[in-house]
């Protein structure tokens, strides 16, 4: 009975995303259905972590067919904290939308497509097999297309296309590498592979194949250099939409990546690994440069989802316990931080009318709580102690340091620097600034009713929290990411769980 | 919409037939080719054939249900086939069956064929609104 707690987080959104089609008609009850199904997520997910943190890694076979003919599910440390911070995310944006998304989008079935969305989010996260992982990116990418049209707004559509366009490369480039590992292994069965393709005798086509993993992976992760569909569709959306995609999607991506590259691709490590690394440090420059050109506000933060993409990737190619340790620490603090920063960026176009840095301003003396909600998110993506941001830099650049990889250490450092660099720009320009329509342009949270404080404040400020937790309560959450990286880097515990114990 | 006689006569033959066609491809799908997706296809195509006949808006009476609830609906069947193993205390999806009669004359039913017509329903549902929604546009 122990698979329920991974059916459960995947049953769940996929539960609600039917009972809000069929309540199409009665907005109101469907937007209640909405929140509780995403709170329902929240509580199935924490049952999951529970249940990893205390009985380690938890496998089901669906249908009862023994793995590796039937589908698996997993969960180890990193994808229950995975699914934990979905759950999370997953309701504090629930609840947001509730006053960000439009009654027009609501009718055109907002509520359905967020909660498929969830759904494919999670079942990414908790598959241990790379043809359901397949599916579970379509699911996410189907809900990802149509959310981003939602509204047909002309630029809306512009970034669709190009987000559609490339995002159908990278979904046929994953489907001709199964097809081809399929076709060297006979399985697809994550923890099998992992037996398997080592003892596969073409190493130059495994090799091969690695990459076409990477690059599938890559583009949906928006690494160095096929990053550029991301800027071109994140500021399009409701506030809601990008604030969800700039957390979860890119992120599904890097958790693909470490996936594969931990338990599969570990063979020609001094290849592929050092080719990570190098795209890991080209991430993180053009991310963070491509930001300093911008001037509207989502944009800023779209290019800098892409250089914080680099940390992880970066964690990920050291190939080191500190290293993966760090890369963990990474996905769960950027999650929250840059969904956060969205979520502020939603509020101070309420509040001033724009997100266009050039035309908003007075933030701060209208509302200084705003700023402060602002300055935490975005301090700690700039690394600034004691937030959370600072230790999941610290803990890579240490790792970097440790096996004398002096480059992409100062990389990381320069980076940094010029995350402030951008932050402090939003924070002159958006805040500091009087308003260039004058001083009483800029409402204060005062002005919001009590339903927008509380849908729209209220998970900003419990996410801002997180932030801050995480910073000055950090051995818990380290100790996490220390118990993730050594299922990494030490397989057998993965492949026992899924095949059974082995002679 | 396409305004013809003939077209109109033979749709008023054929959506029957396709239907019932629809309905074998279904049930046969068990144990031979055919199943839920390819059976609601061609229920789908049926309909699709109605509308092009008659136009949208005699398509929607005949349907009464919305097509996004058809979907939902069958969407939900499919999941409760998936849940139903609960009850039994098995894992996710585990198939439940009940049989009747002896010996050659057995007859199984199960949850497989639970998750077959909530396929069939999806299909049907995802296809029409679409079609409809191609159909409504140009009006």
């Amino acid at each position: 009975m122990l698979s329920w707690y991974l059916v459960a987080p995947i049953a769940v959104p996929m539960t609600t995303a039917v009972l809000c089609i069929l309540l199409a008609t009665r907005r109101d009850l469907q937007r209640i259905v909405s929140a509780a199904g995403a709170g329902a997520h929240l509580v199935a997910a924490l049952l999951l972590m529970a249940q990893v943190w205390q009985g380690g890694i938890l496998a089901g076979q669906m249908g009862q067919w023994p793995a590796p003919f039937g589908i698996t599910l997993v969960a180890d440390h990193l994808s229950a904290v995975m699914v934990l911070i979905t759950g999370i995310m997953g309701l504090g944006v629930g609840l947001y939308s509730l006053r960000d998304v439009d009654e027009n989008r609501e009718r055109s079935g907002f509520h359905p497509l967020y909660h498929v969305l969830l759904t494919g989010v999670t079942g990414s996260f908790i598959t241990g097999d790379l043809f359901n992982l397949y599916v579970w990116f379509e699911v996410m990418l189907i809900a990802s297309f149509a959310l981003l049209a939602l509204g047909s707004e002309k630029v809306q559509l512009d970034g669709a296309i190009k987000y559609a366009a490339i995002n159908l490369v990278s979904t046929v480039m994953f489907l001709i590498a199964v097809a081809v590992l399929y076709g060297m292994t006979g399985t697809l069965n994550m923890a099998d592979l992992a037996v398997r393709v080592p003892q596969v005798e073409q190493r130059g086509m495994m090799t091969t194949v690695a990459v076409m993993f990477m690059i599938a992976f890559g583009i949906k992760s928006a690494v160095f250099p096929l990053f550029f569909w991301l800027p071109a569709s994140y500021h399009t959306p409701a506030v809601a939409v990008s604030a969800i995609f700039a957390g979860l999607l890119t992120k599904v991506g890097v958790y693909a990546l470490v996936r594969t590259f931990t338990l599969i691709f570990t063979d020609d490590v001094g290849y592929t690994h050092d080719a990570l690394l190098v795209v890991a440090g080209l991430t993180m420059l053009t991310g963070v440069l491509g930001a300093a050109a911008q001037n509207e506000i989502r944009r800023i933060l779209s290019f800098h989802i892409i250089s914080q993409i680099g940390y992880m990737i970066m964690g990920l190619a050291l190939y080191t316990p500190l290293g993966l340790i760090g890369a963990v620490f990474y996905l769960v603090h950027h999650i929250i931080v840059k969904t956060n920063l969205f979520l502020v960026a939603g509020v101070a176009k309420r509040l001033t009318g724009s997100m266009d840095l050039k035309k908003i301003g007075g933030l701060y003396k209208s509302s200084p709580l705003l700023a402060v909600l602002f300055l935490i998110p975005a301090l700690s993506l700039a690394g600034i102690p004691p937030l959370s941001g600072f230790w999941a830099k610290f803990v890579l650049i240490r790792a970097s340091l440790e096996i004398e990889s002096w480059v992409i250490a100062a990389v990381a450092i320069l980076v940094g620097l010029l995350t402030m660099f951008s932050m402090t720009k939003i924070w002159v320009e958006a805040f500091w600034k009087p308003h260039p329509d004058g001083d009483d342009r800029s409402l204060s949270i005062g002005d919001l009713t009590v339903s927008e404080r509380v849908l729209l404040i209220g998970p900003i400020v419990v996410f801002a929290a997180l932030t801050v937790a995480i910073g000055l309560w950090t051995q818990p959450f380290l100790d996490l990411a220390t118990r993730a990286s050594a299922e990494l880097l030490n397989p057998a515990g993965y492949i026992d769980a899924v095949l059974g114990a082995r002679p | 919409m396409m305004d013809s006689l003939i077209l109109r006569t033979a749709t008023r033959l054929l959506l029957s037939l396709m239907l019932l066609f629809s309905f074998f491809i279904l049930l046969r799908g068990h144990n031979e080719p055919g199943g839920g997706f390819i059976g609601g296809l061609i229920a789908a195509s049926a309909f699709a054939l109605h509308s092009i006949a008659f136009g949208p808006r005699a398509l929607r009476t005949v349907l009464v249900f919305d097509p996004r609830s058809i979907a939902g609906v069958g969407m939900l069947c499919a999941i409760a086939a998936g849940l139903f193993s609960a009850v039994m205390g098995d894992a996710f999806l585990t198939a439940g069956w009940l049989h009747w009669g002896e010996g050659d004359a057995v007859f199984h039913v199960g949850t497989p064929l639970l998750f077959d017509v909530g396929v069939f329903l999806v299909v049907i549902g995802a296809v029409l609104t679409i079609v409809l929604a191609l159909e409504e546009e140009d009006v």
